[in-house]
């Protein structure tokens, strides 16, 4: 670069011949020297300027393009995540209350068909009729052959059909995986567990809804993923549930019964062992609904929770019950119990006539109609009222099954007197057998409401109380003596101290009034007396009994035998121990036993987790 | 100097890219191995499904008691009762053998 000087000698010589300032030069030259420097100082900011410029470009335009392509692309999970979602979207199972399977899931296919892919739709129809005798091979061809260009064949196939379908060779037949609701132990507790079908149904997978009983109740809950794949741990015991319905079964046999129900309820926490109504079905192939008629001639009906029965002197315990704790009476208070009775133009009749008094116990254990309405007179409708109510008579059970709500008692609307007479003695008002059990097991556990629940271990708060601690026990001294010297002395089981009482009630007709000769016969028990534990129910639908001297139809013959097999078969079950006078020796260890370690938990049973 | 600082940050460059770009490939491997063990462990709970099913199935009280009723001449086995349990205090268990002393060397 050639500098050019700020004092050019020759301008400067000429300058001075002129007479001008020579420092004017210098001043000119020195500004455009300057001038030169700036210029190349603002190229080169400029390009700098340019270079920033096209960095932010490069960054912005990177960001906008990677967000351009996020939000046009479809939205996938990260896959690590998807992968556990997809093995945790089974429903849970159910189990019973010591982890045994009631109800699991298996993975099967369905078979679909899209005949426009078939190559010979004539044999691929005369294939499937072959393999599925219930498939009728003339619309299979015709829907093949149609203008269809799909069709649903089969919900569930086993593996072997599976196969037997993929021997045809038919491209137009396809497979569907679809998981399948299974009950590996049929029959038992099918009325709780209910059964499940298909909802949403697609080609790669179909929802599986409940449709009843606890299935139902809880179907939200086992198919929210949020809860691991933990089961629904139930409150029965399998075994227990299983015995019940054996003994109840033949029970029901010999007493020529059309149905039965039977509850085995725990008094403290108000959880059901069992809870048995016959006939039953099977969940794993669950019969339709009738659509006419009696609901309660299907096998689906459960008597136990949605039974409306008026269940007869089972009912007496209430008001006398409630005279003991409000005082008006006590065990050995006479009551007049002259038969008949008058009220208004009724007419109260006993089944014997007991003379002119009893004592409040004898009324019970006679179970005279007569003595009980006069107790409950002596508490006015209102206070008896109250205490059905506080008993939780007048409600549908809270029972987690969907078929609760449907077991509303049938309380009268107006309480004349005659209808408190009658409530009183258990004619008038129908409420279930899981009803009466409660109720049974409120005055058993002191008195204090117990709410009953199918879910094992679930705390729920204490109830309130509808009886005082006295009563209570005073009530149970009675129900014991109905078992040794009432009306339910063949329920004596030796060392179990059944205290119960029995109940025949006439079945009203639905065109109104009663039928003469058909019963409900209940049998209402807690065990052990001494320290009520168990509370169980037992009730028959129309039994009928031929045993020497004539047609037996009272509950003392009918249900009442029953339970005591059912206590004696399920006691060891339950392990309950009978109170025995004898007294075994007892023996000091002679040496310290080794006790064989815990195993270490080398394979742990996880349900879906 | 500077020379060698900007050829030490170029090496340092292409060495991170490289790090970078094996650990890439490492991820994605390590997540389709781990898809691969997910799938299997779906396949295993499957099968533990089944499985837990069977085992229900074939223990099923039905089951288990025409089974009992079949082999009565060999098991007769009959529903438990009351009164066939007894607390561990109340057996009077012998004492057990006591252990053979040693036997000593005789001396000739």
């Amino acid at each position: 670069m050639i500098r050019t000087p700020l004092r050019p000698l020759a301008r400067i010589l000429r300058a001075r011949e002129r007479g001008e300032n020579p420092d004017e030069i210098e001043a000119e030259n020195r500004r455009h020297r300057h001038e030169a420097i700036q210029d190349k100082a603002r190229r080169r900011a400029e390009g700098r300027l340019i270079v920033m410029a096209g960095c932010f470009v490069l960054a912005f335009g990177t960001v906008g393009i990677r967000m351009g392509a996020l939000a046009n692309s479809q939205p996938t999970e990260p896959q690590a995540e998807v992968m556990s979602a997809q093995i945790l979207s089974q429903r849970a199972d159910i189990t019973d209350r010591h982890g045994r399977v009631l109800a699991t899931n298996l993975l099967t296919h369905s078979l679909y068909a899209h005949p426009h892919q078939m190559v010979d739709p004539v044999r691929a129809a005369k294939g499937l009729a072959r393999i599925f005798p219930d498939l009728d091979e003339e619309r299979l061809t015709r829907d093949f052959t149609g203008s269809r260009k799909f069709m649903w064949i089969k919900r569930k196939l086993s593996p072997e059909q599976m196969q037997a379908v993929h021997d045809i060779g038919e491209p137009g037949l396809l497979f569907g995986p679809r998981e399948m609701r299974i009950y590996p132990n049929s029959h038992v507790a099918s009325h709780i567990l209910g059964g499940s079908g298909f909802g949403h149904e697609g080609v790669n997978s179909a929802e599986v809804l409940g449709v009843a009983g606890v299935e139902k109740a809880f179907d939200g809950w086992l198919r929210d993923p949020s809860n691991g794949g933990a089961p629904l741990q139930l409150s029965i015991d399998l075994t227990v549930q299983s015995a019940m319905e054996e003994v109840l079964h033949s029970g029901m046999k010999l007493m020529n019964a059309k149905g039965a129900a039977a509850i085995l309820m725990e008094v403290e926490t108000g959880e059901i062992l069992a809870m048995v109504s016959l006939p039953d079905f099977d969940p794993n192939d669950r019969p339709r609904p009738l659509l006419k008629g009696d609901p309660s001639d299907s096998p689906l009906f459960n008597r136990a929770v949605q039974g409306q029965y008026e269940l007869g002197s089972t009912f007496k315990i209430f008001p006398v019950a409630q005279a003991l704790d409000l005082k008006l009476i006590n065990p050995a208070s006479g009551i007049n119990t002259r038969t008949p009775m008058q009220i208004g133009k009724y007419r109260i009749n006993d089944f014997h006539n007991y003379g002119a008094q009893l004592s409040a116990t004898d009324v019970i254990v006679k179970s005279s109609n007569v003595g009980t309405v006069r107790i409950a007179q002596m508490l006015g409708v209102e206070r008896q009222k109250n205490f059905l109510q506080r008993l939780g008579l007048f409600e549908p059970t809270p029972i987690e099954m969907v078929e609760a709500p449907t077991g509303k008692p049938l309380v009268p609307s107006r309480w004349p007197a005659v209808t408190s007479a009658t409530v009183s003695f258990g004619h008038g008002l129908a409420a279930s057998p899981l009803h009466l059990a409660s109720a049974y097991a409120t005055i058993a556990n002191g008195g204090v409401r117990v709410t009953p629940t199918l879910i094992h271990g679930r705390r729920a708060a204490p109830g309130e109380r509808v009886l005082s601690e006295g009563a209570a026990e005073l009530a149970i001294g009675m129900l014991r003596q109905v078992v040794t010297r009432g009306t339910a002395k063949t329920a004596e089981v030796a060392g179990f101290e059944i205290a119960g009482k029995t109940g025949t009630a006439d079945k009203p007709r639905p065109t109104g009034g009663y039928y003469k000769n058909k019963n409900v016969t209940t049998f209402a028990s807690i065990f052990p007396a001494s320290d009520p534990k168990y509370v169980l129910t037992v009730t028959l639908d129309e039994p009928s009994i031929n045993n020497g001297g004539g047609e037996a139809r009272t509950a003392g013959h009918t249900a009442v035998p029953i339970a005591a097999e059912i206590v004696r078969r399920l006691a060891p079950l339950i392990g309950l121990e009978p109170k025995t006078d004898e007294k075994l020796p007892s023996f000091a260890p002679r040496f310290q036993p080794r006790v064989e370690p815990v195993a270490e938990d080398e394979i742990k049973l996880v349900s879906n987790q | 100097m500077r020379t060698l600082t900007s050829l030490a940050c170029i090496l340092v460059v292409m060495a991170l890219a490289f790090w970078a770009y094996r650990e890439n490939y490492r991820t994605q491997a390590t997540i389709s191995h781990m898809s691969q063990i997910q799938r299997e462990i779906a396949v295993l709970r499957e099968d533990l499904g089944v499985l837990r099913a069977e085992w229900a199935y074939l223990n099923r009280p039905e089951r288990l008691r025409d089974l009992v009723g079949l082999n009565f001449e060999r098991l007769q086995l009959i529903p438990a009762e009351s009164g066939q349990s007894a607390g561990l205090g109340n057996i009077d268990y012998p004492k057990p053998p006591a252990p053979p002393e040693p036997v000593k060397e005789e001396q000739p």
